[in-house]
């Protein structure tokens, strides 16, 4: 598989800690990729590195490279907006504009690109919910607020708003993490669809999940790459015994 | 073991009455603001009588404040304290919202903080001094700079009319709005930084810039609290006294012009108790502090409908 992401030599230190430490992975395209890890282990650091969210936090330091096809998005005169239209990114808990209706949820970022007609914004607005499986559940009160929605509804309208952009990647932060058993499923099997499309990468804390959802797995431990293989091979035959240890519970 | 029963039971007798001594003086304490508030208001219905009674609602419309003839209006004062407290308002909040926006968005960290003490300070200084200043510097730059500029270029408007005496309306409503933006800005500063993150990061994962996340995310969620906050600066300004009586001319006449000197409610009352020696005349005044407290009734009660229906708006949609 041709890699869509790739990291190299990335560290990240915050003041004084470093979180992480010097890893290397390659995100092959068009699949899912699950970091797995203990809390604290610098796997939603690594995440959020790949569209620069750390460009907002005071005192980060990120070095090394993370090429997106072949541009290093940390280059001389590279545009970090830019590379987060390219690079969307769905966090833990679900982030709705409280303030906007369903409609407007989904067309925000989109609508940054500049004007657009009034029946290419509808057209947007339903693609995008169509793929996530929210426009049944949504098209006759796409008016009404977002928060009318349940958890699992918000984060998949989250995910719509996301793919409106027309990213390329797509980056997960334990996306069902605050949802119950069935929107989490949900979840999972809109992952699944949207891998034929985008390349997804996923953190999460739960195991099972990772072993669903993801191609590829790779196991962070202390800011460290620990492993990173097909997710069959992880879960059955893995290299380290430190992944074998966490994956079957001994730790973490 | 007879002993333990005695101690225990102490215990829980104990427990018992310092509970209820709390709350008799809690709940005291509490009606003790609600008696003082009636007697408040009681007392300045009864000493208004005498006006009441004479003018009725036509205190309110009247135009003429005579204390020889006894004739007693209240209609320029409330068009004073009004206007001069929304014009203030109107230029205070763009002007507060912006360095809230820059303290907390724009600014690196120490030097947000420096502007944000800064704006604290402001709102510390006695309001003598900024009517000192405003006596002693604002005003000749108005007659001498401001006023003859407006006029030479908006004169045609009717707001920018008549002679330049520096002491006027424009001078009260330029003096509010100095006073009004610190506290406009301080609360509107708490308003954004308790925007969660969470919110911010959803409008820049979506590549939108620091301006866009601002308009998108930043301002809408704290529309509320920021509504409240100019509420708060109404509040200030419609009830604020001695910088507005300083310069804003004490004339109780109605125009339409910027310039000319006009006087607001609590500036006539601060101006005219002491001597006022008819019984009618301190009943005007009485009359004009009441009318004073009904206004400001009448907005606060206003802010927190404004305030409840949006809150409400927003738990509707949680609660679904």
């Amino acid at each position: 598989m041709n890699s869509k992401v790739k990291l190299d030599d990335l560290n990240v230190h915050f003041g004084g800690t470093h979180a992480v430490k010097g890893v290397n992975i390659d995100f092959p395209a068009n699949s899912v990729t699950a970091i797995i890890g203990p809390s604290g282990c610098g796997k939603s650091t690594v995440l959020r590195a790949v569209n620069r969210m750390h460009d907002m936090t005071p005192g980060a330091q990120v070095t090394g490279r993370i090429l997106l096809d072949d541009t290093d998005i940390y280059g001389r005169g590279v545009d970090p907006v830019a590379i987060r239209r390219k690079i969307g990114m769905v966090f833990q808990k679900p982030n709705p504009f409280p303030a906007m209706s369903i409609y407007d949820n989904v067309i925000a970022g989109y609508k940054l690109n500049g004007r657009m007609r009034r029946d290419e914004a509808d057209e947007i607005v339903e693609s995008s919910l169509q793929r996530v499986a929210l426009w049944d559940e949504v098209k006759d009160r796409l008016k009404s607020n977002a928060m009318e929605l349940s958890g699992g509804q918000q984060q998949r309208l989250c995910i719509a708003r996301t793919i409106a952009v027309r990213p390329e990647v797509i980056l997960m932060d334990e996306p069902a993490s605050a949802l119950d058993p069935i929107s989490t499923m949900k979840i999972e099997e809109l992952i699944e669809e949207l891998k034929e499309r985008y390349t997804i990468i996923i953190v999460t804390h739960n195991m099972q999940q990772a072993a669903r959802v993801s191609d590829v797995t790779a196991f962070f431990y202390l800011g460290e790459l620990i492993e990173c293989g097909v997710t069959k091979k992880i879960f059955t035959t893995p290299d380290r015994k430190q992944t074998e240890d966490y994956i079957t519970g001994r730790f973490g | 073991m007879s002993d333990v029963t005695a101690s225990h039971r102490w215990k829980i007798e104990k427990g018992l009455s310092g509970d209820f001594i709390f709350k008799a003086v809690t709940v005291l304490f509490a009606f003790s603001i609600l008696v003082i508030l009636m007697l408040m208001l009681y007392e300045m219905v009864s000493q208004s009588l005498p006006s009441l009674r004479k003018f009725g609602g036509h205190f309110m419309t009247g135009m003429d404040w005579d204390a020889v003839q006894e004739q007693f209006g209240a209609l320029p004062f409330i068009y004073g304290s009004v206007i001069s407290s929304v014009l203030a308002l109107l230029l205070a909040t763009p002007l507060a919202v912006g360095t809230a926006l820059f303290i907390t968005e724009i600014a690196p960290r120490r030097l947000g903080g420096f502007a944000a003490s800064l704006v604290e300070l402001l709102a510390a200084i006695p309001s003598v001094i900024y009517g000192l200043w405003g006596i002693l510097i604002m005003t000749p730059w108005l007659q001498q700079t401001a006023q003859p500029l407006l006029q030479k270029y908006l004169g045609f408007l009717p707001f920018f009319q008549g002679p330049a005496y520096g002491v006027s309306m424009l001078a009260g409503v330029l003096i509010l709005m100095i006073m009004v933006v610190p506290i406009i800005t301080s609360i509107t500063k708490e308003v954004l930084l308790a925007v969660p993150r969470s919110q911010r990061e959803a409008a820049i994962a979506l590549g939108a810039t620091r301006w866009e996340m601002i308009r998108m995310a930043v301002l809408p969620y704290g529309k509320s609290g920021i509504l409240g906050a100019v509420i708060l600066g109404l509040g200030r300004a419609i009830g604020e006294t001695m910088a507005v009586t300083m310069v804003i001319g004490n004339n109780p006449k109605i125009s339409l012009s910027l310039f000319s000197p006009a006087y607001t409610m609590p500036s006539v009352i601060a101006n005219e108790f002491a001597e006022a020696s008819s019984p009618l005349h301190s009943a005007a005044l009485m009359n004009i502090g009441l009318l004073l407290l009904v206004i400001t009734l009448i907005i606060n009660a206003l802010a927190r409908l404004l305030l409840w229906s949006m809150s409400r708006g927003a738990a509707r949609g949680a609660k679904l």
